[in-house]
């Protein structure tokens, strides 16, 4: 479990990002942070694995106060996978990439040999294992950013705009990919603005805005609250829209699938499929 | 009148033996609005790169086949000479802005075609108010946010005030309102100034309204080429795994039981509309 209890954070050029955000990730859960560029998503998690240690306020990893903790301890159970994947490989092949912080973990070489295949194979790179990262494609990096980090079986996955640069099927395969890892009990923490993939994924969803926290709740409800989602500087889903847009026929107002919908619209029509 | 015209085009990069793109035929309008799109690693970007000639001029190797470009032969004409008519927007503005203002980066380009003073003033006067980013002209570009990078991109692209204007992703680090901003900026230059935009863009939902042409790329070649609407409702586009627009989709389930909406909606303007038509029909 997480808590976040009354976070203030200041950059040391005097930029203050975080001011007063409390916050609770449970164990299993599945949240995804979202807000404009700027908002403090990023310096938020960053909170989670000791990356940041706060300048007001204190971060607890299952009871544990960040302050007092290194990162290596806490990264053993809250993997970060960062926005821009340059950001985090440096290895010559991808295999050695992923070992690496097996190695430094101080896992058996049968064992890292074992995970590697493991999370290789989890993510498709197979192929890959004696390829540099830097000749693959932005989307492939990214998925051997991923893989880097499951391999070494964290508690909790924190994925930093996981959706950039990815196209529709890679997504598709991405959120098929978190919801199976959270229905396998990992607390998944995603940071993006990508509202279609968060509509498909409905995760609680917590809006930030200028280092504070604006709203929090289930999908359903925060993304079709058109104020909040102005505010936090984000388009409502298309299906979200056209139904909204509809209401005046008494259509529901909290729509964000696009199989709700059609689901919908088709008893209205009382056609059965 | 065609401003890009594409015949049978095939490169690969040095060292590698297979083909980033291949047999690949195309012809793009004066001043139309073209959405390319496909799967990562389909040659999207490759095919930007030959654009402005970067392929084969900078990057080597040999691009086979004819690529002509606002009347100039891509292959035979320098990166120097395409650069004041063909505009690169790279999808990262990190890898494209450098100077100490803002001011001077868009300027830049201007001064290396050794244009006179007075005139590079105007033109970067000029693009910096089309792009919206005349509060930024004295700040340096590594301390603005990714929108403000982007927006800034744009204007030292557009300062050259090419023919065409090809954009990698553009709003891929920016939050949708953000996006749609610089979609809205894109889609002014199109109209207004009629300059020719190609837009690589994955986030179909929001760029989809703008465009009056659309190409689908799949391993190196183009698969489906044409009207935006045609495009999207067809077999193909969901086999490959196109992030079709949601409302298109949703337009699709109907379809699927018999459910017909008078065209295919891509925004939800009209899938509003033509859905209320359908259920205002059904209860009168």
């Amino acid at each position: 479990m997480i808590e976040v209890k009354d976070l203030y954070f200041t950059y040391p050029n005097d930029v203050e990002a975080l001011k007063g955000v409390s916050l609770t990730v449970s164990d299993g859960e599945f949240v995804a942070i979202m807000g404009q560029n700027g908002a403090g998503k990023t310096t938020l998690v960053k909170h989670f694995n000791g990356l940041l240690k706060p300048s007001k306020g204190e971060v607890l990893v299952d009871g544990v106060g960040t302050k007092r903790a290194s990162v290596a301890q806490l990264a053993r159970k809250v993997g970060f996978v960062f926005q821009n994947p340059d950001h985090q490989l440096f290895c010559e092949t991808v295999e050695e990439e992923i070992s690496f912080a097996l190695r430094n973990f101080g896992f058996k070489e049968t064992t890292i040999k074992r995970r590697v295949t493991w999370a290789l194979n989890l993510l498709g790179l197979t192929q890959y294992r004696q390829t540099s990262p830097f000749m693959l494609s932005g989307g492939e990096r990214k998925r051997v950013a991923l893989a880097s980090v499951l391999a070494w079986n964290p508690e909790v996955v924190i994925l930093d705009e996981p959706t950039i640069g990815q196209d529709y099927q890679q997504k598709e395969t991405l959120r098929q990919f978190i919801v199976q890892l959270n229905a396998q009990g990992k607390t998944v923490v995603v940071v993006t603005h990508d509202v279609e993939f968060v509509a498909e994924c409905s995760p609680r969803v917590v809006l930030m805005l200028q280092g504070k926290i604006l709203a929090e709740g289930k999908a359903e409800e925060v993304l079709t609250n058109l104020s909040l989602v102005a505010q936090a500087s984000l388009v409502p889903p298309q299906i979200t829209q056209t139904f909204l847009e509809l209401a005046d026929l008494g259509l529901p107002t909290n729509v964000i699938k696009v199989h709700d919908a059609s689901r919908i619209l088709l008893n209205l029509l009382e056609v059965t499929p | 009148m065609a401003i890009i015209e594409a015949k049978g085009l095939a490169y690969a990069y040095p060292g590698r033996t297979n083909h980033s793109i291949k047999d690949l035929s195309i012809t793009i309008e004066r001043g139309e609005f073209v959405i390319l799109t496909g799967p990562s690693g389909c040659g999207k970007t490759t095919l930007c790169r030959c654009f402005n000639g970067l392929i084969p001029h900078f990057y080597g190797g040999k691009l086979e086949g004819d690529l002509t470009v606002a009347g100039l032969n891509v292959s035979e004409h320098s990166i120097s000479e395409l650069a004041s008519r063909v505009g690169l927007v790279f999808q990262n503005p990190e890898n494209q802005l450098f100077a100490l203002s803002v001011e001077k980066d868009v300027a830049f380009g201007l001064e290396n075609l050794g244009m006179p003073r007075e005139e590079i003033r105007e033109r970067v006067d000029w693009a910096i108010k089309m792009t919206g980013v005349e509060d930024l002209r004295d700040r340096a570009p590594h301390e603005l946010s990714g929108g403000q990078q982007q927006r800034v991109a744009i204007a030292c692209v557009l300062a050259m005030q090419p023919d065409v204007m090809v954009l990698d992703e553009p709003t891929s680090f920016l939050d949708p309102l953000g996006a749609q901003t610089i979609f809205e900026v894109i889609n002014g230059l199109n109209k207004k100034l009629e300059i020719t935009v190609i837009l690589v863009e994955h986030r179909l939902d929001l760029a989809s309204k703008y465009a009056d042409h659309v190409i689908i790329m799949d391993r190196g070649k183009i698969i489906l080429d044409g009207e935006p609407r045609k495009i999207f409702d067809s077999e193909e586009a969901r086999l490959i795994g196109v992030g079709i627009p949601r409302v298109t989709r949703l337009y699709q389930f109907l379809k699927e039981q018999d459910v017909y909406l008078r065209k295919v909606p891509v925004a939800s303007e009209e899938a509003s509309q033509l859905l209320r038509e359908v259920l205002v029909r059904d209860r009168g």
